[in-house]
């Protein structure tokens, strides 16, 4: 519908709205996190979840104790190859729609500990990642710029045709394989289907 | 404290065959430490915990060392007949020590207030014979420290009450602080390689980085 129609009728005070909106602005105004944090980073969560920088404005100050209830996966902080099979299995148990912001220079890419024996080099081996944020750590900032990004891409999202979201697409994955403990690493070290190895260009 | 002579002499008066050496320390800080025979280890530190003198009553770290087999060299000199003339000539002698793991501990009194002593007991090798007695029933504060030690450098400590895997998975074969640990090759893109990090950046791009 025109724009300018719309904002035009809105003076008169006639709301037209579409399925699609109404639907996606009300799942993009609660989502609600998963309460888990696994390093330094999820102090930075916390934080950015109290009154100073008050997350409740963007309705997703309910950090839920379970994964059935809840949409948002934040991973916050250093995914050890020993706790990657657990964040996995978290995530299989939410429930569609789900989405996840990697917080932190860890959580994206294994971070001060990238070239160690026992830190994951980034959660997206794994699990799909909607939103990466850099910083060790992020500042609440930037936790709130990321929960702003998936606000966005949530509105963006049609609920039908191609790059529908995954809950309306019964052919898409909502689990993903959970990694075994080898002898020597993680079993597959990654997931092939989910990772997307960053491309250097120079 | 008393001087780390008169600790040695004493605790051979007192645990008859055991067998004590102090590690000398050339660095700034020069903090010597005692060297214990694994037989007598647990006789001795208990000493060390009970001598009233003494009193060491808390041990706050425990920490292990990983020594491969190293080649010394020193310079001897050696007398010679060359050309017929006596001389004294210099000749460089190599030896091969073989490697050991070290479990390093360090024990403060609190009720003496004093302290560390810095206690070292070895392995007998790297590979089979990587058995250690375990101070945890004496100090209750080695227990995980031990447990780290026997998960990153494999010495097996006897008569610790629940030795497990602490950092790593139980399935897991290696040890990982040990020099000779072979990381999963799995290198991947870094802005700022250096070093060994470098020449594994190196392998993997070997278009990429070199400019
Ligand atoms: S990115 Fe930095 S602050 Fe965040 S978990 Fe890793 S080390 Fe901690």
């Amino acid at each position: 519908m025109d724009e300018g129609l719309r904002s035009e009728l809105q003076k008169q005070g006639v709301f037209v709205t579409t399925l699609e909106e109404l639907y996606n602005w009300g799942r993009k105004n609660s989502i609600w996190p998963l309460g888990f944090g696994l390093a330094c980073c999820a102090i930075e969560m916390m934080a950015a979840s109290m009154a100073r920088w008050d997350l409740a404005r963007f309705g997703a100050e309910v950090f839920r104790p379970s994964p059935r209830q809840a949409d948002l996966m934040i991973v916050a902080g250093t995914v050890t190859k020993k706790m990657a099979p657990q964040v996995v299995r978290l995530y299989n148990q939410m429930s569609e729609p789900k989405y996840v912001i990697a917080m932190g220079a860890c959580a994206i890419s294994g971070g001060p500990f990238k070239q160690g024996y026992n830190v994951l080099k980034g959660i997206d081996r794994y699990i799909p990642v909607d939103v990466h944020i850099p910083g060790c750590p992020p500042r609440p900032e930037a936790l709130i710029h990321a929960f702003m990004t998936l606000q966005e891409k949530i509105d963006a999202q049609q609920l039908k045709g191609e790059g529908r979201p995954r809950h309306l697409d019964p052919d898409a994955p909502s689990e993903f394989p959970i990694p075994e403990y080898g002898e020597h690493d993680l079993e597959p070290p990654k997931n092939p289907e989910v990772w997307r190895p960053a491309v250097v260009v120079r | 404290m008393e001087s780390l002579e008169q600790i040695k002499s004493r605790i051979e008066a007192a645990v008859p065959g055991a067998r004590i050496e102090i590690v000398p320390n050339d660095s700034p800080s020069g903090q010597r430490s005692l060297l214990v025979d694994r037989e007598h280890g647990f006789a001795v530190a208990k000493w060390l915990r009970d001598d009233p003198e003494l009193r060491f009553d808390y041990a706050s770290n425990v920490t292990g060392v990983d020594w491969p087999d190293a080649e010394l060299t020193e310079k001897v000199k050696v007398k010679k007949v060359v050309d017929g003339v006596e001389q004294e000539v210099e000749e460089v002698r190599k030896t091969v020590r073989p490697g050991y793991l070290e479990a390093v501990y360090h024990l403060y009194s609190m009720e003496r207030k004093h302290g560390p002593l810095v206690l070292r007991m070895r392995t007998a090798n790297r590979a089979d014979q990587v058995r250690l007695p375990s101070l945890t029933p004496l100090w209750r504060a080695a227990e995980l420290q031990e447990r780290e030690i026997y998960d990153l450098y494999g010495i097996v400590f006897d008569g610790h009450p629940d030795l497990r895997r602490i950092l790593m998975w139980d399935g897991f074969k290696d040890h990982p602080m040990r020099k000779d640990y072979v990381e999963p090759d799995d290198f991947e893109y870094e802005p700022t390689p250096h070093d060994e990090v470098l020449e594994r950046a190196w392998r993997h791009y070997p278009a990429g980085l070199k400019q």
